[in-house]
């Protein structure tokens, strides 16, 4: 008995609102209102946050190891592009809730095939079925307009009220309501009881098993949330950008999304907010240098970091941020996730 | 009747290849439990490597080749002795980070050296056009892809079933521990695999240049085909994989033919199907680690 409500204690303390993270997004706000020149670029962080966001759900809290989360991205892209140019609905939000509804179908209709399977066959199933979406698309062009893409998508006001301006500032405190709001949800998730679980299982789902969690249940309930999260960031992408185009599903958007994750740290929920954050910066910083290849500065940044070792750069690194992140996560999140390695 | 045998030969044919260019997959990641999506690199290498040679310096096609060979086979070399060993036992999520690092790396700087844009080796004239054999036409470089590729598959199954190095690298697979004990010297038995695993990689990667068509963004773009060739095939010997080149060519090339608005729908769908049926793959068994 008192051993229980020790742990409840404990997850309770876990669960609370520490100060740092109020001052991460008190932060974030900053930001918003400092750089009124920069909202398109913060827009993309955004984005790419809530997609990261997605991933780590899976990645970090279940040990779901995916190389096609694109394809959720993509479905939820063309869903909301598709009822903006038709027509179907107009109003952007609901739009976003039906896009994210129907990349959470394909989710859940996929997971039975993903959760079956070691790591490496997931690999391949998440990749295949990523890339079997890209080739419908490109197969029935008529819907989805190739590899031009959806062309003249024209967004209606949020709610009727906030149309989307040219210089995105709409459109980015549009995208950072929706991450806030997904990032609460996300957040009461993994302290729930049910996120607990999802921890037991990425470190050992023999044991998570024994001791009564049914284990691909969960692992079926957080691989269909994660698709609606993914959803959700391709039907921003597509409301805020007006566009969708095939590359929705390139596998490059998979794994830039791996190296977003990697870089911000898995297992706990900033980590993907600041990977984005990181990661586009890094981007930004390579293709000034050299415009056509900064896909080669990725792909180093990618050997160094597995080469150092994820947590030992990340110790090295972040040994400054990380005295923030040990506060965001309520304790010594960055070496103390073990990133299931456990061979 | 003389399109089907046009379709199997074609589809044997890019089999083959499919085949000389994974097999070395095959051993890495099939066998020793490494997911080297990066595989795609070293053919394009080997591709490039003979491209130069054979247009820039007037090499003949048949010098290209081997020295296409052995020029992936040193990068291989020289790369598993300097990164891929620390990562043997890793967890699949590292070695996945850094061999996609790798491929785009790859990709962009043979980008930025060779451009962005298709090359095409020059091949001897007599490999040219076709011959006509009882009114099917068959090509003549693909008739002598399947000549070479053939040899090599038989060459490869004799090392590995009569040779000394062939079982002892059967026995590095199976247990490294006790390998080790028997006083095998396992991590230069893997080197040595992997370098002769890319150095095919390159080989079919010159090959292919005239089929496949050789540009920088060749590793990304056949990455699957590789991986569905391991998956499908399975690792228990050299067989599966052969097997599952020559299904996955001739389905390819048919799917090409009859319904060629799907695309590489099939080839996705089946791939996805038989592992969600059989996840170590249609011949296969679980790798020893």
């Amino acid at each position: 008995m008192s051993a229980q409500t020790e742990v409840g204690n404990h997850a309770r303390a876990h669960a609370r609102w520490h100060w740092s993270e109020v001052a991460f997004w008190f932060v974030v706000m900053c930001c918003a209102l400092l750089f009124p020149s920069r909202y398109l670029i913060m827009t993309d962080i955004v984005r790419l946050a809530l997609f990261a966001l997605s991933l780590d759900l899976i990645l970090g809290y279940a040990g779901i190891v995916s190389l096609g989360h694109a394809a959720f991205f993509g479905v939820g892209a063309y869903s909301a592009g598709l009822m903006a140019l038709h027509g179907l609905i107009t109003e952007p939000l609901l739009a976003l809730v039906l896009a994210g509804l129907v990349a959470m179908t394909l989710g859940f209709a996929t997971s039975f095939l993903v959760i079956r399977g070691a790591d490496l066959t997931r690999l391949m199933v998440t990749l295949g079925i990523a890339l079997l979406l890209e080739a419908l698309a490109e197969r029935f062009s008529n819907i989805t307009g190739g590899t031009d893409g959806l062309q003249g998508i024209e967004m209606q006001p949020i709610l009727g009220l906030f149309a989307f301006d040219m210089f995105g500032r709409v459109g980015f405190f549009y995208c950072l309501a929706v991450l806030f709001l997904l990032f609460l949800l996300a957040r009461r998730i993994v302290h729930s009881p049910f996120g607990l679980s999802l921890r037991a299982i990425r470190n050992n789902p023999l044991r998570a098993a024994a001791i009564g969690i049914p284990v691909n249940r969960r692992l079926v309930a957080i691989y269909t949330i994660a698709a609606f999260y993914a959803g959700i960031s391709g039907a921003l992408f597509t409301q805020s950008t007006a566009l969708a185009s095939l590359d929705v599903f390139s596998f490059e958007r998979s794994a830039d999304l791996m190296l977003v994750v990697v870089i911000g740290g898995t297992g706990y929920l900033y980590g993907g907010l600041i990977g984005a954050l990181v990661f586009r910066m890094l981007q930004e910083v390579f293709s000034t240098i050299t415009p056509q290849y900064w896909q080669f500065w990725i792909g180093l940044v990618l050997v160094v970091i597995v080469l150092l070792g994820r947590q030992r750069m990340h110790r090295w690194v972040l040994w400054g941020p990380n005295l923030v992140i040990r506060q965001l996560a309520g304790r010594k999140a960055i070496v103390a996730v073990p990133e299931s390695d456990v061979p | 009747m003389t399109t089907l045998f046009t379709i199997l030969f074609d589809g044997v044919a890019y089999g083959m290849l499919l085949f000389v260019l994974a097999c070395g997959l095959a051993v890495t990641l099939g066998l020793m439990n490494f997911v080297n999506l990066a595989h795609g690199a070293f053919a394009m290498a080997g591709g490039y490597i003979c491209a130069v040679l054979v247009n820039q310096y007037g090499w003949p096609f048949f010098a290209g080749l081997p020295l296409a060979f052995v020029a992936s086979a040193l990068i291989g070399a020289v790369l598993e002795r300097s990164l891929y060993r620390h990562l043997y036992n890793r967890s699949h999520l590292d070695q996945v980070l850094f061999s996609v690092g790798l491929v785009f790396m790859s990709v962009a700087a043979v980008d930025y050296i060779m451009g962005s844009s298709r090359i095409f080796i020059k091949i001897p004239e007599a490999l040219e056009g076709q011959i006509d054999f009882f009114g099917v036409g068959i090509g003549r470089y693909r008739l002598m892809i399947i000549v070479i590729c053939g040899l090599l598959t038989a060459v490869l199954q004799l090392i590995l079933a009569r040779t000394r190095f062939g079982s002892r690298l059967r026995a590095a697979v199976d247990d490294p521990r006790a390998a080790s004990g028997l006083g095998i010297n396992v991590p230069q038995v893997f080197a040595f695999t992997f370098a002769f695993g890319c150095g095919l990689a390159g080989l079919g990667g010159a090959l292919s240049a005239e089929i496949l068509g050789l540009d920088p963004y060749f590793p990304l773009k056949f990455m699957i085909y590789f991986l569905i060739v391991v998956t499908v095939g399975g690792s228990s010997s050299i067989t599966g994989p052969f097997l599952a080149s020559l299904l996955l060519g001739i389905g390819d090339v048919a799917g090409k033919y009859y319904v060629p608005k799907l695309g590489p729908f099939v080839i996705y769908t089946i791939m996805i199907v038989i592992l969600i049926w059989r996840p170590n793959g249609l011949f296969g068994r679980t790798a020893a680690r």
